[in-house]
């Protein structure tokens, strides 16, 4: 707890370096004044040690977010569960899975960014971080695909809702179960939390997206080459964090009753 | 050796006593990345095998165990916590258990809804 | 214990040599864009102070037409539907836009990085956000007003706000959802400066309990309101895309939207009494020359208010239909926030004891505070327990106990934060006997405003609405005057204020003789607040140590 009885110090002597191929990177804690160093911050390590954590909080912040939508989710899944398994069972898996994978793929090109950032390549930097980019659209991409599917289905909640393929499947030509008018109705409370779930996530991609357009740039500029990593690896946080809401998202949604048939 | 240890700690530099809660720097090695990436690439593929198999009540425990499974290899080595001072995991604890509070004190009132009316 | 008392200074200093200091923060740079692109945090508590003042006396002008409107039984002064969007301005304001950000966003914003020895919050740039989200949110807020109004209550119940009313419903709610993440930003800024600016030496337990308690609020805000911002999301979008989450005939659950509701907005009244009760620590403390007794207690009550803070929520939804199961044990949790609350009093009471007390203005407002709050917090208890809640909700009397927790509380530790501050924000005195006056007046006008209004809820007159039984009318006219004199008592505060921002007697550097940090420094303090890191190597509370400094500098001197 006493972590704050603290001399001022700020110069501190160059420890013995145990890995000397990686001298680049200790040199940071040699405490020069760099340019992104902040007047009230003491130290360079207080500073992104504050950075990090206020991202992380942040992060708690976005938990407390989705966690509302992810309640919503749980109680109307037990209340309606036939409803729900009817229309989960409507999305598309391969294009679903191809998007888990997508973007477990940009987290992975991110992370590699960040072990760039802090060995210092700009050129490997800025082609990861293009690479983090190109798979964030590619998700957005067919995202679109199965919202515009949805759209044109009438699975959109709203007055246009058609319940017609959950009470009458066959006529659809669905391996399906046909579903009591008003559990049918029910199927909407599961578009809107699909659409509500997956559209915050895909907003919160999409400001991420922008974000990366502007940190490739700061990168190819060379802004992240000398050490200076705090913005990278926060943002990277925040990307990783996407991803990992993702990673529920998809079997809640997607994966709830795929074997009605047996 | 996937990766390794920059030491900067309070035990090894007198003079950076400012955080010491902030044990080491910590640079993750691509082949851990790598690592993380297939095992994480893995149990989608599993999650979604699992799913057309009829286990009943288990399906959703699985689904939901694999995700928390990635979720957590996640958390601990892509966004580095594993190596991060106890204050950011205390903090990341906190996060989920209010989610918890928020999930479980809630769905009380809607299990206990239907008590003592039949 | 009798020697330190003995050492202690009950005479303040003279302050006829003291002189507004050349360099400050107020003089540093010149301009307006000086001051709305500053990322400094006294300017920007400053900013805040300036924009919560104009929304409190909005706000506030919608209690007196409130008042006005209840001064007789018949519906004679506005129909029903305006008097419906008088409370919902009055609650929406004075809650998100007043109370929330009162102190934590000025006097926190001001205080916290000079108790701590830094030179500023943690994000400066974050804190200007804030602030400019703030602002949005109120512009929001009033561009629902000027357009027609809202009329749903503060609390935005579903079906009602979704599917009964065509006023501005999406326009508020958006402005609290912009304003709530200003409020998240500066619970996160306070986070990370608290866990990772402190100066050498400043431990813990040697942080003045101001901050304790900011720390506390902003766990809260951080945690809390997420969850409101996403509620009110979806009644945005149940209104314009009719989804159904919250529409029974479509399949959703009404009460789903209040369960997410509270879980921020039961919270959200610690958010708004917490910093409050930090200010009252530092005032009782100062004005009786003693240290906080049970330092430790009430450190973590703070902390345990928080904690508990998120396990009772459902009390507000006791008659709406709730499991009775669920409401019992929600019930018995609401008894365990009333635990910490009354080891503050407790330990507050015992500080008073054998203390050195004076009666400057802040400790009026103090005193004020302790009583009201202590009505405001027992009341609360009746509300808490199921069977009397059964009677007392949605009357006059769950009105009064929350005005008096929040008015009767909060505005009084506002004003007397502000008050026990102003020589350290602006190096100027306020006026002394006029203060003194203020404190009083808004002491008398506040009691007959509320009190009548418990005897009416027990009486079973129900709130939010403008006609009531002609019995009634004694009591509300009785609360009505009280009303009058309140807004004199909340008057007189910003004239005198502003008269002594160039008239005001010149404060010095420790007019209270108080041994905080920020105490220590010019006022008003320079741009970095500090020439050089201070070090911490006392205890916080530490009168001894204050009186050998001031000792040991005469001796210098003279």
């Amino acid at each position: 707890m006493d972590n704050a009885l603290a001399s001022t110090g700020l110069t501190t002597q160059p420890a013995p370096d145990p890995h000397p191929h990686e001298t680049a990177v200790h040199a940071e804690h040699e405490h020069v004044a760099l340019p992104q160093h902040r007047h009230h911050f003491e130290t360079e390590e207080q500073q992104r040690e504050a950075g990090s954590f206020g991202m992380w909080l942040f992060l708690v912040t976005e938990i407390m977010f989705f966690g509302g939508m992810f309640f919503a989710y749980l109680l109307y899944r037990n209340w309606y569960y036939p409803a729900f398994a009817a229309a989960s069972s409507q999305l598309s898996v391969p294009l679903g899975g191809t998007n888990t994978a997508i973007l477990i793929t940009s987290g992975f090109c991110m992370a590699l960014g960040v072990w760039a950032a802090e060995v210092r390549r700009r050129k490997m930097l800025v082609v990861t971080l293009i690479l983090t980019t190109l798979f964030g659209l590619a998700f957005l991409g067919i995202k679109y695909d199965e919202y515009h599917e949805k759209y044109e289905l009438h699975h959109i909640p709203g007055n246009n809702f058609n319940v017609s393929q959950f009470v009458n499947p066959a006529a659809y030509g669905i391996k399906e179960e046909p579903l009591a008018p008003d559990m049918a109705q029910k199927t909407q409370i599961f578009f809107f939390l699909y659409f509500a779930m997956t559209g915050m996530h895909a907003v919160h991609l999409i400001i991420g997206i922008g974000l990366l357009f502007w940190l490739t740039w700061r990168a190819h500029r060379g802004d992240f080459s000398s050490g200076y990593v705090a913005p990278i690896e926060n943002f990277g946080l925040y990307w990783h964090f996407i991803d990992i809401v993702w990673l529920f998202l998809f079997p809640l949604l997607y994966l709830i009753n795929r074997h009605p048939l047996h | 050796m996937a990766h390794e240890t920059i030491h900067t700690d309070g035990t090894q530099d007198p003079m950076n006593v400012t955080n010491p809660e902030h044990a080491q720097r910590h640079i993750v090695r691509p082949l851990q990345y790598t690592y993380v990436f297939g095992t994480l690439l893995l149990f989608t593929g599993i999650t979604i095998g699992v799913a057309y198999i009829d286990l009943k009540w288990a399906n959703p425990v699985i689904a939901l165990g694999i995700a928390c499974f990635q979720a957590t290899i996640g958390i601990l080595f892509f966004m580095h916590v594993a190596y991060q001072s106890r204050l950011i995991k205390i903090t990341i604890g906190v996060g989920f258990f209010l989610f918890l509070v928020l999930v479980t004190m809630t769905m009380g009132d809607y299990v206990s809804r239907a008590w003592g009316m039949w | 214990m009798s020697a330190a008392i003995g050492n202690t200074i009950v005479s303040l200093p003279d302050q006829s040599t003291a002189q507004i200091p050349r360099h400050n923060y107020i003089n540093n740079e010149h301009g307006l864009l000086s001051w709305l692109l500053t990322s400094d945090h006294k300017r920007i508590a400053i900013l805040y102070l300036i924009s919560i003042t104009f929304f409190f006396f909005i706000g506030g002008a919608f209690a007196g037409l409130i008042r006005l409107e209840l001064l007789t039984p018949q519906p004679d002064l506005v129909s029903s539907d305006t008097y419906n969007k008088f409370f919902t301005m009055h609650g929406i304001i004075m809650i998100f836009l007043f109370l929330v950000p009162s102190v934590p966003a000025t006097l926190g914003n001001f205080l916290i990085p000079i108790m701590l020895g830094a030179k500023d919050l943690a994000f400066p740039k974050i804190n200007l956000l804030s602030w400019y989200l703030y602002m949005i949110g109120g512009t929001l807020t009033l561009t629902a007003l000027v357009l027609g109004g809202v009329d749903t209550g503060w609390t935005f119940t579903t079906p009602l706000s979704t599917h009964y009313l065509n006023t501005h419903v999406i326009t508020a709610a958006t402005a609290i959802f912009v304003a709530g993440f200003s409020s998240i930003f500066t619970g996160l800024n306070f986070i990370v400066t608290i866990h990772r600016m402190r100066c050498p030496g400043m431990t813990w337990f040697r942080m003045p309990l101001f901050v304790w308690a900011h720390y506390a609020a902003s766990l809260l805000m951080v945690l809390g309101t997420p969850v409101l911002a996403i509620a009110l999301t979806l009644v945005a979008l149940e209104r314009l895309f009719g989804i159904g989450v919250f529409d029974p005939t479509k399949g959703g659950d009404p009460l789903l939207f209040q369960h997410l509701f509270w879980f921020y907005s039961h919270p959200a009244v610690y958010i708004m009494i917490l910093p409050g009760m930090g200010v009252i620590s530092e005032v009782i403390s100062t004005f009786s020359r003693k240290r906080i007794f049970g330092y430790t207690a009430v450190a973590f009550s703070s902390v345990a208010i928080a904690l508990f803070g998120f396990f009772v929520w459902e009390h507000h939804m006791f008659i709406m239909g709730v499991s009775s199961y669920s409401a019992l044990v929600f019930s018995l949790l609401t008894m365990l926030v009333a635990v910490p609350s009354a080891i503050k009093i407790f330990n507050w009471t015992f500080t008073l004891q054998k203390g050195s007390i004076t009666f400057e203005t802040p400790m009026l407002y103090a005193f004020g505070f302790m009583g009201l709050f202590t009505i405001g917090g027992l009341t609360g208890i009746f509300l808490g327990s199921l069977g009397m809640d059964i009677h007392l909700t949605e009357t006059y009397f769950i009105v009064a106990h929350f005005h008096f927790v929040m008015v009767g509380g909060m505005l009084m530790a506002f004003l007397a934060g502000i008050h026990f501050w102003w020589p350290k924000m602006t190096g100027r005195m306020y006026p002394e006997s006029l203060s003194k006056l203020a404190a009083v007046t808004t002491f008398i006008g506040f009691n007959l405003t509320f009190l009548p209004q418990f005897i009416l809820g027990y009486l079973g007159m129900p709130r939010r609405y403008h006609a009531y039984p002609p019995e009634f009318q004694v009591l509300n006219v009785l609360s009505t005057a009280g009303a009058t004199v309140l807004g004199f008592g909340y008057m007189l505060p910003m004239l005198y204020l502003a008269w002594s921002l160039k008239y005001g007697a010149i404060a010095g550097n420790n007019p209270w003789q108080a041994t905080g940090l920020e105490w220590q420094i010019q006022s008003p303090p320079l741009m970095e607040n500090f020439i050089e890191t201070p070090v911490m190597d006392h205890e916080a509370y530490d009168y001894e140590w204050l009186a050998n400094k001031t000792r040991n500098e005469v001796t210098t001197v003279g």
